[in-house]
């Protein structure tokens, strides 16, 4: 392993490390504070003292579970900086701006109004305090819309176009970003699947609550809220997967075929609902990709292109640039490999234009910069040495992928029944210790789906930081491997013993309150 | 003045404004270096309530300063912070800890006890306040650092930016920088005693933090006199225009010329001290005195904004580098672009609304101040 490479890994490592731990704690807070805020509705509105309790019960877990997620997510924002320095310039004049606008308009309103929900009771007026407690939801979730907008344009770069006099790449089109269709899928498929995990984490509470016949009441009531909640995320999250699908098919083709271990494509590809890969299958063998298949014909088609007979391309086809037509006829594209000598072309191009430039031949600068304008849009292929650098890591893509999608369904599956159970069968739900048992055991379970989802969404698209133009190996800092090694180490003990810590108080909360009659 | 011109000047002026916020809000972090000299657990845990209602809104003008030089001037963004590793990282460990101690110190499970985590908010109080301090020192004195764009095409190192092997140790152990570090961690502390006076109501603290806004105070101005001197006398890297490319020279005693050239800076600088003194003098001299913070506040602020206008304006580079002058980055040099800048500036116009919203939630909650019966009663604390 060559010391690049080395700190590449490395530095994947930690900005990953870091991004799965804030993803632990943010869907929570996503979900909760509505749900807390929709708690604090019905107390304003009935002056329930029972609501009242309620919604502080709940308040507080979500009190401890965002001074997580803050802990958490500050380090990414500098991370960017510390650990990928050449990409905070090369695309900083895009990339910097939805980080600024969460800032203005999403920190500082969650900050100001977390701190009234919490210590201001007795100090504002009811309203006030409701007001308070939706601004800090909607804080929330205007902080994931304009990271997401920042993630999505990593995703589908648009509304830009590079500047060789200063090698970087400038914003041309802000709406271009902002209204992109990654970003509206993306920013609806995980603020909306912040709820249904936040559903899921109050019915299992909940559920325990039922099992210990303590505040039965109250655990009826939250289940009703959270029950309505989870649901619409649910459904919501599904059908904003699908169109996730269709826009990944268009702008990520790779990581559509990693997602499906789909190393040959052919027209009406068939879905594989559940499989294992054969570990020994390597690119441009002929063996079969899967131990084990069960696949639904036509499937693949389907999601992706909504039309059973479209050509949904594999690995193998999108690095020689082939496609089929619905008649089986064969449409030779740009392979990788042409990808990867037009991407060198670029950097020759970019070159000439910076020898030129420094010795004031404008001449020159124009003929190097129409040479490199010719070949722009390769231009991180040029980072490549081999066309197989571009494949992502297809086992975890596909597991991550299916996992995620199997407990959607169960999710979905889940909030029927329980919303079921509270309305049609409430001596069902408050005596049968199986289906109690059954919610608490979803809570871990929708947490490694929700995880699942970012891991098929960040290692489906690698090698890129930015699709099609920088991969991550040119986007690093240059410090030493050993650096980085050590403030992961940190971060990991760091983050390990604070998790420890949120989960035992959170436990010993729950413990504690149960106790009390909050009915 | 071309539109570039003003669009960069403007948004130097905003991280200006965004520097100063953060600093004055930096008396929580004074305030939690001083937790653990509280005579008891009751006078603690008004401290700790007082602050803890101001954390997250400092912890936010951190992270949006950050966004907002990400947004303006890049450049800065990836070379400071790819470079000068470890001074941001222990900043960033810091406020990590931070960011939990408050909602975990009394919770029942936490684990590690009560005292772990006010030791955790004193980690962050000490390094927060003194390497911000040094971080703000290197845009005077300066950091060892060289920028070749043309890296980007190398791809077997393609980083566009290189440091001296220390990657910011460098500049954390440089006495210039040390020294303002120093101070910054003094003024916060005194400011943290003057909030303490203003929010909590109790005699006995009182008479505390009258002290400790006498101690620190006193080395704060010490400090601060010494730096100044310093800073007056210092050299600066001047970016000048010749034949259509920019050229960085050094010139002797250049923030002292800036402060001439730019009365309104001076006029900053001027107030601004003249506020902070005041606060100190009355808070020390009169029995019961409770509005110092508001003064020093602002004092703080308006000087820290001057410290940032001499750094930035006037053809200043203001992150020198020491290997290369050249590589020194200017607000011309390192900005976004003339569209981002646009972009960003239409967004501003909501800041008047933040701040109106911010101050009533703050008036708000601190109308009625903290006292020792509110924190044996059930309401939510820390």
């Amino acid at each position: 392993m060559n010391d690049l490479t080395s700190l590449v890994d490395w530095s994947r490592a930690q900005f990953a490390l870091t991004a799965m731990y804030h993803w632990l704690f943010v869907p929570l807070t996503l979900g909760l504070s509505v749900i807390v805020a929709i708690m604090e509705s019905i107390y304003f509105k009935t002056r329930d003292p029972r609501w009242l309790a309620t919604t502080k019960f709940w308040m507080t877990i979500f009190g401890i579970n965002f001074a997580m997620g803050v802990a958490t997510g500050i380090i990414l924002e500098f991370e960017f900086g510390t650990n990928w320095s050449n990409y905070s310039w090369f695309v900083g004049d895009i990339f910097g701006a939805p980080l600024a606008i969460e800032g203005l308009l999403a920190f500082f309103m969650e900050a100001t109004f977390i701190a009234v929900m919490f210590f201001g009771w007795k100090k504002v007026s009811p309203r006030f305090h409701l007001a308070s407690t939706w601004l800090t939801a909607v804080g929330a979730s205007l902080s994931a819309l304009w990271i997401l907008v920042a993630n999505s344009w990593m995703q589908y770069p648009v509304g830009m176009e590079f500047n060789p006099h200063e090698m970087r790449n400038v914003m041309d089109d802000f709406w271009a970003l902002v209204l992109s269709p990654v970003a509206i899928n993306k920013f609806f498929h995980s603020v909306l699947s912040g709820w249904t995990l936040a559903g899921v984490f109050v019915i299992g509470v909940s559920a325990w609550l039922l099992l210990k016949k303590r505040n039965v009441a109250m655990a009826v009531r939250s289940i009703k809220v959270a029950g309505w909640i989870g649901l619409a995320g649910i459904v919501a999250t599904l059908g904003t997967g699908d169109g996730s699908a269709k826009v990944v098919s268009e702008v990520q083709p790779m990581k559509l075929a990693a997602m499906e271990g789909l190393y040959k494509g052919s027209c009406g590809q068939s879905i594989v609902a559940a499989g294992i890969l054969n570990p020994d299958k390597q690119i441009g063998d002929d063996q079969d990709p899967y131990l084990i298949d069960i696949s639904i014909p036509y499937g693949l088609s389907v999601l992706a292109e909504g039309d059973p007979d479209a050509f949904i391309p594999g690995v193998e086809d999108l690095l020689n640039g082939i496609s089929l037509t619905p008649q089986g006829d064969t449409i030779r594209g740009i392979s990788y490999a042409e990808r990867i000598e037009r991407g060198k072309a670029a950097h020759e191009a970019l070159r000439r234009f910076d020898i030129a430039k420094a010795a004031g031949d404008e001449s020159a600068m124009l003929l190097a910069h129409a040479d490199l304008k010719k070949d722009f849009d390769y231009f991180g292929y040029g980072y490549f040495d081999s066309v197989e650098e571009a494949v992502p890591d297809i086992p975890m893509t596909f597991y991550a992928f299916h996992i995620m999608v199997i407990l959607g369904g169960y999710f979905l599956l889940f909030y029927i029944v329980v919303l079921l159970l509270a309305y049609k069968k409430r001596g069902f739900l408050e005596g049968n210790k199986w289906w109690q048992l059954l919610a608490m055991i979803s809570i871990p379970l929708v947490w490694i789906c929700s995880e699942a989802g970012w891991v098929v969404a960040e290692v489906g698209r690698q090698p890129w930081v930015i699709e099609g133009l920088m991969p991550a190996r040119a986007a690093i800092s240059s410090i030493p491997t050993s650096s980085v090694i050590t403030t992961f180490t940190l971060f990991a003990i760091i983050f390990t013993g604070l998790l420890v810590a949120e989960i035992n108080i959170m436990l010993k909360y729950i413990s504690r309150k149960s106790k009390e009659n909050i009915d | 003045m071309e539109t570039y011109e003003i669009l960069q000047s403007y948004w130097w002026f905003l991280i200006s404004v965004l520097g100063a916020a953060l600093v004055f809000l930096l008396f929580v972090q004074g305030g939690q270096t001083m937790l653990l000299g509280a005579r008891s657990d009751l006078q603690r845990t008004m401290m700790v309530n007082s602050l803890g209602r101001k954390w997250e809104l400092s912890f936010t003008t951190l992270v949006v300063f950050g966004g907002a030089f990400f947004a303006s001037f890049p450049l800065f963004y990836s070379t400071s912070f790819g470079g000068a590793y470890w001074l941001w990282m222990l900043i960033l460990l810091g406020f990590v800890l931070q960011a939990v101690s408050y909602e975990f110190r009394k919770k029942k499970g936490n684990v590690y006890g009560t005292r772990t985590f006010d030791i955790f908010l004193c980690i962050n109080g000490i390094l927060g306040c003194m390497l911000l301090g040094v971080a703000v020192g290197t845009f005077f004195f300066g950091a060892e650092f060289t920028v070749q764009k043309g890296n980007l095409l190398n791809t077997a190192a393609p980083a566009i930016s290189t440091w001296s092997p220390t990657h910011g140790l460098e500049a954390i152990f440089h006495w210039r920088n040390l020294l303002l570090g120093i101070a910054v961690l003094f003024l916060a502390r005194m400011q943290a005693a003057l909030y303490f006076i203003n929010t909590i109501d109790d005699g006995a603290n009182y008479r505390q933090q009258r002290k400790a806004v006498l101690v620190n105070g006193g080395v704060f101005v010490l400090l601060f006199v010494v730096f100044l001197v310093i800073l007056l006398t210092a050299d600066g890297h001047q970016a000048d225009i010749l034949d259509g490319r920019e050229v960085i020279t050094i010139v002797p005693f250049k923030y002292f010329h800036n402060f001439i050239e730019m009365w309104w800076a001076l006029a900053a600088l001027l107030i601004g001290v003249a506020a902070v003194i005041y606060a100190y003098a009355k808070t020390v001299l009169c029995d019961n005195y409770k509005c110092g913070i508001w003064y020093s506040g602002i004092g703080t602020a308006l000087v820290v904004m001057s410290l940032f206008w001499v750094a930035g304006y006037n053809g200043t580079a203001y992150y020198p580098s020491l290997l290369d002058p050249a590589s020194s980055l200017t607000i011309s040099n390192s900005s976004s672009s003339p569209f981002t800048l646009t972009v960003m500036s239409w967004v501003t116009v909501i800041i008047p609304f933040v701040v109106a919203y911010i101050a009533y939630a703050w008036y708000s909650l601190n109308k009625k101040p903290i006292t020792p019966d509110e924190m044996s009663g059930d309401d939510h604390k820390y």
